[in-house]
């Protein structure tokens, strides 16, 4: 098999970087917290209105697995290649912050849910595989809302205990990323496949946080906290190559300790050093009995559905479209079942052509989804294309027209008197171009070949711009 | 003492309204420092609401331990740290007692966070026990057991992490019951070390406190580690113990072992033999290492459990706000007692790095070692038969400053809630006018063998006759 034949990274440059990832993903597709019925809606209510004793650590209140919790955490090892454990078990890590209400959060440590897995993604020297060590459950803290905006300037600080309780899954990865690049084409390959796995909104603020190691050769490891972007968590490690390549340069050390990234700024600051590490004392969670998900995972697997890389695969076979076509078509979810949409309707490639060159490129300038455009208009728009309907000018005019305007390439076409011109107007305007400008003709019967381009323009002006200009240049050469 | 069978007569004979409030009565006048907190108002609102109800304990008062959660009255734990805080939500256990008719009278003295031998650590002072006020209740629940002993109530709810319900029954001559782990939901019950402690029922007879425990018990879906257990309990009260075979563990008889509770507790044995059971010997070999397991585990889960109190949300509060971290550490400094202190500080460094495999993975090797032990003795016996205690009830601040000594008095009591099972204290005899207590310990589940026992041997005694002048 193709996967199997992807080999570890055995390569390291001569800076030696060597990237590991542990990313918190909020399953925030769920109805209710981790360990209590508390309802996740609370992104448009005040803070304190979704608590209860339980996510709120009251004295004497108790933990309840959330049964649907640990089915998506099983459903996310899996698709991320995890073995599923025979059974899993919660831990408490003993530390105080005033985001965490019981001065533990309850979390997982020996037998996580899903271990050795892995991702494959564009390296910087074509596909490579990012093992991941281990995916764990846990509960988020409050969120701390330090009023004047920073903790430094902040007189005092406000608990929304909205999200304490939320459900977690930490996903950890080996040390194989090799710079920040692929860290960045790793979070988004994860984002897409949680995006598949329809367990995670990730348009929510905090869906996705990362923590990244980075380490040079010859150098201590430094852990870099608060990345809230997968462009944060390139520019976060860019920096940091750059800090331990000078400190390193000018003979200094670079030290093993916790940094943390100022996203206004773009860098990383010393949060503490090894001395200073928590010893976070894990032990068992009494109050949670350890669940035999051995037994949960082959129904769950069932329910998996086809995830990017096989999709590729088969847009690939089955559409007969380009690897690259195929790549950005499966990137996300919703434009691939866009895509298959179109391509049921009309012809696969050329739809393909105008979804992943153009319609893409268009969402994008615009930061719209593709909920933005309806398949409806995609078909007919394609439809005008392969049927000689419309320039491909024009093609592009009315995708812009609808994101902006709104309306149906039909009507667009209408409105802007878009179809294309008929031959017999063409010769027409092409006659009367060469018979209005002789000098023109001379010039270019005397070698100036800018002197089409010219006359081009004013078949162009004639036909209201609805001539394919390809061809008018083909017709004026000939006649002249 | 007041039984609950003369308490339901007193309410036909009146109402419940003026039983409650010739209850409360009682507690307000009491000498031995019982309670903590005293519902009056609310007590007597839900007694008057109760009138008519024929819910088995309708109208009935009971006291409960100051570490259950009760919706609207004031929770402490008998620890400072907890002073005023309210709390917005009911333990399962008060949820069932509310809605069997019960009256909630009040919150009783415990050792602060329930650690504790003698209620000698609580923030409010000590309870007193009422047999002779020079000597301890025992603990922690010794508010529990000493306001049943005096009189003042029918019925109250302790809590057993190492013999907590046990130890107070024995001393203050009353009946209590550590159920198996996981029969009562814990929910409610702010815990010291949640995988060792049960909510356990304490009355002065064995039908009153089966009566309790059969309200209580019961599955519950927000405890994960709650179980269904049987479904009526009281049918255990049969004088019946023919052919029962008994085992004595003879490792609960070692040094510093009273003579006075020696004989009594064999005496017992030889009364179930006359009786129609029989008895052996038993071995149990790993008991001498349970102490120390016990209280390695129990500080170590305490350390962790009482972390949330950081004053930030509810409980005491500094006068002058300051950085969090002075903050914390000033209302942990202020607010935990001596004990507490002690306990969370050696908790914290058996979980420590470096340490855990030494204490804490130790510990929980001797648990699993117990636990066989129990396996055994209780392959070829019915129940096993022991003293609670290795002494009637010690003087006031005879212990309280050697914690060593005071922590060797739980060495019957622990490995009961290192292996699960449940176990019963019933008073068996007196020595100098204080009360002995007789430990009936049972398998995993099956309560209705010890009750059975209990039941018969109280019914062919009259140890539970007696109780202390109050004047």
């Amino acid at each position: 098999m193709r996967e199997e034949s992807l080999k570890l990274r055995p390569y390291l440059d001569e800076t030696g970087v060597m990237i590991g990832l542990e990313i918190h993903v909020q399953l925030n597709k769920l109805n209710t917290k981790i360990f209590c019925g508390c309802p996740l809606d609370y992104h448009d209510d005040g803070p304190n209105t979704h608590t209860c004793p339980v996510c709120l650590g009251l004295p004497g209140s108790l933990p309840v697995i959330n049964r649907k919790a640990v089915e998506y955490s099983i459903k996310v090892g899996l698709a991320l290649n995890c073995s599923i454990e025979e059974h899993t078990q919660f831990y408490r890590k003993n530390y105080y912050y005033p985001d965490l209400p019981k001065g533990f959060q309850i979390t997982q440590y020996d037998y996580p849910i899903a271990s050795s897995g892995y991702i494959n993604i564009e390296g910087e020297d074509g596909e490579v595989r990012v093992r991941i060590n281990r995916a764990h459950m846990e509960e988020d803290p409050g969120r701390l809302v330090h009023e004047g905006g920073s903790i430094e300037r902040s007189k005092y600080t406000l608990i929304d205990y909205n999200r304490s309780g939320v459900a977690l899954l930490e996903i950890v990865t080996e040390p194989d990323i090799r710079s920040p690049k692929e860290a960045r084409r790793f979070l988004d390959k994860l984002r897409n496949i949680l995006g598949y796995l329809d367990v995670v909104d990730t348009t929510l603020e905090g869906s996705m946080r990362v923590d990244a190691n980075i380490s040079l050769s010859g150098g201590s490891r430094s852990e870099v906290k608060n990345i809230s972007s997968h462009k944060g968590a390139e520019r976060a490690l860019l920096f940091e190559i750059v800090r331990q390549k000078n400190l390193l340069r000018r003979g200094g050390k670079v030290v093993q300790e916790t940094r943390h990234f100022d996203e206004a700024r773009g860098v990383t600051v010393s949060l503490r050093t090894k001395e200073e590490a928590h010893d976070y004392r894990y032990f068992p969670e009494a109050d949670l009995v350890s669940l035999k998900v051995a037994d949960w995972a082959p129904g769950i697997a069932k329910t998996l559905p086809e995830l990017p890389d096989a999709r590729r695969q088969r847009f690939i076979t089955h559409y007969s479209i380009t690897d690259d076509h195929a790549k950005s078509l499966t990137s996300e979810k919703q434009v691939a079942d866009f895509y298959e949409q179109v391509a049921a309707e009309v012809d696969p490639k050329l739809a393909a052509v105008w979804i992943a060159d153009v319609l893409k490129g268009e969402l994008n300038y615009r930061d719209l989804g593709i909920d933005a455009f309806a398949s409806a208009s995609m078909v007919q728009l394609v439809k005008l294309l392969a049927g000689d309907k419309i320039t491909e000018q024009s093609g592009v005019e009315v995708i812009r027209t609808i994101l902006d305007e709104g309306g149906t390439p039909d009507e667009v076409v209408a409105a802007k008197g878009l179809l294309k011109a008929g031959s017999d107007l063409v010769t027409a305007a092409v006659e009367e171009a060469i018979a209005e400008n002789p000098g023109a003709v001379e010039d270019y019967q005397n070698g100036k070949q800018e002197a089409v381009n010219f006359l081009m323009g004013q078949v162009m002006k004639k036909t209201k711009g609805r001539a394919d200009a390809k061809e008018v240049r083909k017709m004026i050469i000939q006649r002249v | 003492m007041i039984t609950v069978s003369q308490t339901l007569e007193a309410i036909q004979d009146s109402s419940a309204e003026e039983v409650v409030s010739q209850c409360i009565d009682r507690i307000e006048a009491s000498k031995f420092n019982t309670f903590i907190t005293v519902a009056k108002e609310s007590a007597l609102e839900v007694a008057g609401e109760t009138e008519g109800h024929t819910s088995p304990l309708a109208g009935v008062p009971i006291a409960i331990k100051d570490n259950i959660s009760t919706k609207g009255i004031q929770t402490t734990c008998a620890s400072r740290i907890l002073g005023g805080y309210v709390p917005p939500y009911d333990a399962h256990v008060i949820e069932r007692l509310k809605e069997a008719g019960a009256v909630i009278v009040g919150k009783v003295n415990m050792d602060e966070f329930a650690m504790g031998t003698s209620t000698e650590t609580s923030h409010y002072g000590p309870t007193l026990n009422p047999w002779n006020t020079e000597t301890v209740p025992g603990g922690s629940s010794g508010g529990s057991a000493a306001t049943i002993a005096a009189g003042e109530v029918p019925l109250a709810l302790g809590s057993d992490t190492g013999g907590s319900v046990r130890c107070p029954a024995s001393f203050c001559g009353v009946v209590g019951l550590k159920p198996t782990y996981g029969v009562i939901s814990r929910y409610g019950l702010i815990s010291y070390a949640n995988s060792l402690e049960q909510i356990g029922p304490i009355a002065s007879n064995v039908a009153d406190m089966t009566l309790l425990f059969n309200v209580i018990a019961g599955h519950d879906q927000r405890d994960s580690t709650s179980v269904p257990g049987e479904k009526d309990y009281t049918k255990a009260l049969v004088d019946d113990v023919k052919g029962l075979t008994i085992g004595v563990p003879k490792e609960y008889f070692g040094d510093g072992l009273d003579q006075a509770v020696e004989k009594s507790v064999w005496d017992s044995v030889h009364r179930l033999e006359d009786l129609g059971a029989s008895w052996q010997e038993v071995e149990m070999p790993r008991t001498k290492y349970a102490l120390a397991a016990y209280y390695v585990i129990a500080m170590s889960e305490a350390s962790s459990n009482l972390a949330r109190f950081d004053g930030m949300r509810y409980g005491l509060r500094l006068e002058k706000d300051h950085d969090w971290h002075t903050t914390y550490s000033e209302i942990r400094a202020q607010g935990f007692g001596e004990e507490v202190k002690r306990r969370i500080l050696l908790g914290t460094y058996a979980l420590s790095a470096g340490y855990m495999d030494k204490y804490y993975l130790k510990a929980l090797k001797v648990r699993t070692l117990i636990k066989q032990d129990f396996e055994r003795a209780l392959k070829s016996t019915d129940v096993l038969i022991a003293p609670t205690m290795p002494t009637p009830a010690f003087k006031l601040g005879e212990k309280i400053s050697d914690p060593l000594t005071l922590y060797m008095a739980d060495v019957n009591t622990v490995p009961v809630n290192l292996s699960g099972v449940p176990s019963v204290s019933l008073p068996c005899g007196f020595s100098n006018g204080l009360p002995i207590g007789l430990q009936i310990m049972g398998k995993h589940f099956d309560e209705k063998t010890i009750i059975r026992t209990a039941y018969t041997f109280e019914q062919n005694t009259n140890f539970h006759t007696k109780a202390p002048e109050v004047v």
